[in-house]
């Protein structure tokens, strides 16, 4: 309601500020734009050759094309089904043990140097091994995207945990609560924007290992569409690909923004700006 | 603590304290030495001191936070060997939950019927209508009703102040002062305040005792009548006069 109101205001007094909303909302868009038409004329004209590059409108037509054949969303729903198995077992094994750890200093003791030496093996590396020791079905992929997603969870829940006011939670026993609550009610909640931080990075690292998971070996999946496709030299296909992975990494730092605004109302940093000067 | 709640308008009396010999130190450094206090149920008592006196380990000593080195504190005769539900602390900063809203911070150890409960105790500290706030929107002030709320919500025999209006400006102080005096009046547990501001010991306590060096330098009794609004009252002054020199 205040947004309206200040909006309104501006709105009365002078047609500037308006222009000068819509420039600023406009902007980060021009130069993405200028790159397409650049690109698109570029292929047209032959100045890049556009077996390697085809033009935007290639891409569209290639998307279009495997909307209309239910291809690209079959892949889509493959990758995006492996992505969400692994973020959950990874990520809730990294959520249990962070919480653990943080909170019970043995846990501590006996886990995280461990974690912290095992955390500095890209787990890229492991794909030889994975594979070995699973095949290549779909256990390995989804093994190696809960590895991936485990380390980014593990360690902010843990600094979450640790980083809670300990005023607080002096206060909080004093004024009787047991450990369940305390937990439930202070801990958890007040670790919370720590562990979204890190469900932001740990999307990023699946996305980011199932990619390469996929071009290993698959038999569906984003990843082994453009695989595929490169064996047959379809470019088009391959850029589409690379600009689906895009988006979908994208939808999911989108969800957690909306995650985090919704959760998170309560802290002076994530409440919508009311108005303000302009 | 949940037979607690049933009778929180009431006047539910206070709880006597008293310590013997108490010796009090964190490794060599010696807070407390054979200390000796006997605070009557329902007084109204104000320690004075300089910072590093002592003041908040004897707070901490009664609330049940920290554990004597040697001697006894008892409550209402029985030691003291952890924290218990009839006494309540009230911190230098309102320690409210920054994620919980204002009902959920004064009702935080739940009980039954607790939202009526916390409803009627922030009506009682003046922040009726308040209930769904986050502490960040709140004022200094408030912040410290709200924990006043909190504390008194579930009808304490002792309440423990240490220092909470020391960073309140002077209007929102006196407001505050007028506001405890109220509540102590009404419900009658007795009340522990820390304080540095001599001022306000005097305009509300009982009773007030200097600590030095982990000593009593001075126990007088503010022998004056209340509600205390008359801030230029000689007799005041005097006994202001007396415990600063005692500092």
């Amino acid at each position: 309601m205040v947004d309206l109101s200040v909006a309104g205001i501006a709105t009365g007094e002078t047609r500037k500020p308006n222009l000068k909303s819509l420039w600023s909302g406009l902007a980060p868009w021009a130069l993405p734009l200028v790159l397409l038409v650049v690109w698109e004329i570029a292929a047209r004209t032959g100045l890049v050759t556009a077996r390697l590059m085809p033009a935007p409108t290639t891409i569209a037509a290639a998307f279009w094309r495997s909307l209309l054949d239910g291809s690209l969303l079959f892949h889509t729903l493959a990758s995006t089904r492996r992505a969400f198995i692994g973020l959950a077992i990874g990520g809730g094994l990294g959520f249990v043990a962070g919480v653990l750890t943080g909170l019970w200093k043995p846990a501590e003791t006996l886990f995280d140097s461990t974690v912290q030496m095992v955390r500095n093996i890209p787990h890229l590396a492991l794909i030889p091994l994975v594979i070995l020791w699973f095949g290549i079905d779909e256990t390995a992929k989804i093994f190696l995207v809960s590895i991936g997603v485990f380390f980014p969870i593990y360690i902010n829940t843990f600094y979450g945990v640790r980083t809670i006011d300990p005023q607080i939670v002096e206060m909080a026993s004093v004024y009787g609560l047991d450990r369940k609550a305390l937990i439930r009610r202070i801990i958890l909640p007040g670790a919370l924007p720590s562990i979204l931080v890190g469900l932001r990075y740990a999307l990023g690292f699946m996305w980011l290992t199932l990619i390469v998971a996929e071009t290993i070996s698959s038999t569906n999946g984003i990843g082994y569409m453009t695989m595929n496709a490169r064996e047959f030299l379809q470019t088009d296909v391959v850029l589409l690909g690379i600009i689906v992975y895009a988006l979908l990494g994208k939808l999911a730092d989108v969800v957690t923004r909306a995650i985090e605004k919704r959760v998170l109302v309560w802290h002076p940093a994530y409440r919508i700006k009311q108005g303000g000067e302009p | 603590m949940s037979a607690v709640a049933a009778e929180v308008a009431g006047n539910d009396g206070g709880l006597s304290i008293s310590l013997s010999r108490v010796v009090k130190s964190f490794g060599k450094l010696n807070v407390l030495g054979s200390f000796n206090l006997e605070i009557p149920a329902g007084q109204f008592l104000a320690v004075v001191g300089r910072s590093g006196g002592g003041k908040s380990t004897l707070l901490r000593l009664i609330a049940g936070l920290e554990t004597a080195t040697g001697g006894r504190v008892s409550i209402g005769g029985r030691d003291v060997d952890r924290t218990l539900p009839s006494v309540r602390l009230l911190f230098q900063e309102a320690r409210l939950v920054p994620w919980q809203r204002v009902i959920e911070n004064v009702g935080i150890a739940r009980g039954p019927n607790w939202q009526e409960t916390a409803r009627r105790t922030l009506a009682d500290v003046g922040l009726e209508g308040r209930e769904d706030d986050w502490p960040s929107v709140l004022s200094g002030g408030q912040r410290q009703r709200v924990a006043l709320a909190r504390a008194l919500v579930s009808a304490p025999q002792i309440l423990l102040l240490d220092e909470p209006f020391g960073a309140l400006d002077a209007l929102t102080r006196i407001e505050m002062h007028r506001l405890l005096e109220r509540i102590w009046t009404g419900r009658g547990f007795t009340t522990v305040l820390i304080t540095h501001d001599v001022a306000e010991a005097v305009a509300l306590a009982d009773r007030v005792v200097v600590l030095r060096e982990g000593a009593i330098a001075l126990d007088i009794d503010v022998d004056l009548e209340r509600p205390r609004r008359e801030l230029a009252d000689p007799r005041a002054v005097d006994l202001q006069r007396r415990i600063l020199e005692a500092v």
